[in-house]
């Protein structure tokens, strides 16, 4: 028999608020994380705006040694490390004091890059001829998987520790691995998230592609306007999310709580096929993935309560509705609650499902659908399609029983998760 | 330089990377800095960095190899310094 999987613990160093409590509270009351940033201006980057989480000294000094941060640039393993250890705290689970590593508790935490600030001091260094004076740092804080290894270390997990990496369906898909590990039985406590380096060499490819909006550097908490009909760009974001996933009877023996039950999920690809190709999503995969993870988790999509959707602020923001519709079988005032994150984020990249998801589970433990902001105006091709009133634009307080996620990335992948208010 | 006033200044580089010890407090001669002082392997590199830029010398890789214990690194810093 299959294990029944929950999450057990939850971390977030998000622009609008790192750790729960802030979050939580800037959520519901739709605080935007969006500030202009005085070094893209200064390198002319088109959008000067972004969601950055500002993580003071202190606050690091807390998670890392003095060793640790000395010569350390990695703003993606600092977001990482702060999420997936306050994930581990709230679990209420112990850190390992002894020598035999936690063979059945192990981490999937994604990362698209790591320590791009410290690659480009290494790259300097190196093109200076000075290779022997890079010192031991550079690999732990550069490799892609840093951020598991950080994490993994300071815990004392020995269950498969691995980095997973699909664009901005990363943090999703390192929920749904997790579910699926403990699942099958190959973990009973698997560390997921995602993190995603900040700055302007992470977010310059996005700023050269256009895709970035160029008409909110004077008005950034407007910027980022998922589902309006002004909406023209994304706001590029950073930060990390973490979970603790947990076998049901693993968190039972110990009396954890119990924030929400994964039900299932599924992640695929459109092939770059079809109207798929490297950056645009092919929509019968979309829509498959969606369907797939229904009928993973065993739910009917009349049974859905709300979406929580990908949803960038870009012309693609209709499309996704259409997806929705046509994968749920549901338009009008039949379809589903549905909000965005992003509008108060940015699209956190790497970060994004893994930010996305911890807001997801939070309202279906809180009850409540955090406020739609910026889409006053709504796409009118969206509200050709559902309701206006099913895109919340205030706190709305309601019983969330399940919930669906999905996130998009680049490469045409796709990733969906159910996840439902937790009964024994 | 003589080996003490070495040591004194070898102290607070070392403190950097090893963690607190008893070994550490008694920083003499004959410690060893992974064996005693338990200081990560890969943090060698750096205390011998660190290390060239206290002194102003440059540590060849010969040299770099043989600076294991504080006895070493004392022979090959005056070396070094001999040939300034």
């Amino acid at each position: 028999m299959d294990n029944r999987v929950v999450i057990t613990g939850l971390g977030v160093v998000s622009p609008n608020g790192i750790g729960l409590d802030q979050f939580l509270s800037a959520i519901k009351e739709g605080i935007s994380g969006i500030k202009h940033q005085q070094n893209l201006s200064d390198l002319k980057f088109s959008c000067q705006i972004a969601g950055l989480p500002e993580v003071s000294d202190e606050l690091a000094a807390q998670y890392f040694s003095p060793l640790e941060l000395r010569n350390f640039n990695s703003s993606g393993i600092l977001y990482g490390v702060i999420a997936g250890m306050d994930a581990w705290k709230d679990a209420g689970l112990p850190l390992n004091e002894t020598h035999e590593p936690f063979w059945d508790y192990g981490m999937v935490f994604g990362a698209g890059t790591s320590g791009i600030d410290r690659f480009r001091e290494a790259i300097y260094t190196i093109d200076e001829l000075e290779i022997r004076r890079l010192g031991s740092t550079v690999v732990a804080q550069t490799m892609n998987s840093g951020v598991s290894a950080y994490l993994s270390g300071k815990i004392g997990l020995g269950n498969q520790i691995s980095t997973n990496s699909s664009a901005c369906c990363t943090g999703t898909e390192s929920l749904l691995t997790a579910f699926e590990r403990i699942k099958s039985g190959k973990a009973t406590v698997v560390l997921a998230g995602a993190t995603s380096d900040s700055g302007p060499y992470i977010w310059g490819g996005f700023d050269g592609m256009k895709v970035c909006t160029y008409k909110h550097n004077e008005t950034p908490t407007k910027g980022s306007r998922p589902m309006s009909a002004t909406a023209s760009g994304f706001v590029p974001g950073s930060g990390a999310g973490a979970f603790v996933v947990e076998s049901l009877t693993h968190a039972k023996a110990r009396g954890a709580k119990i924030y929400a039950e994964i039900l299932g999920g599924h992640a695929n690809s459109g092939g770059q096929r079809g109207a798929g190709t490297m950056t645009a999503p092919n929509s019968t995969a979309v829509q498959r993935c969606i369907s797939k993870a229904l009928e993973n988790a065993h739910v009917q999509a009349n049974e859905i309560d709300a979406i929580n959707g990908h949803l960038t602020a870009t012309a693609m923001d209709a499309l996704e509705i259409s997806n929705w519709t046509m994968a749920l079988n549901r338009k009008g005032s039949d379809f589903p609650y549905i909000n965005a994150l992003k509008g108060m984020t940015g699209h956190c990249l790497t970060a994004s499902g893994s930010i996305e998801c911890v807001a997801s589970v939070l309202q279906i433990h809180h009850n409540f659908l955090f406020p739609n902001v910026n889409c006053e105006d709504l796409n009118p091709a969206i509200t050709a399609l559902i309701d206006a009133e099913k895109v919340p634009q205030k706190m709305k307080s309601i019983k969330i029983n399940t919930l669906i996620k999905a996130s998009f990335g680049f490469g045409d992948v796709n990733a969906c998760i159910i996840l439902k208010k937790y009964t024994s | 330089m003589s080996n003490e006033e070495i040591i004194h200044k070898l102290k607070p580089i070392i403190t950097t990377y090893a963690p607190a010890s008893a070994a550490l407090e008694n920083l003499n001669e004959e410690s060893d800095f992974i064996k005693d002082l338990n200081i990560n392997s890969a943090n060698l590199v750096d205390i011998i960095l660190d290390v060239e830029e206290a002194f102003g010398i440059t540590i060849d890789n010969t040299s770099m190899e043989k600076m294991l214990t504080v006895k070493a690194s004392i022979e090959v810093i005056k070396e070094k310094l001999s040939e300034k």
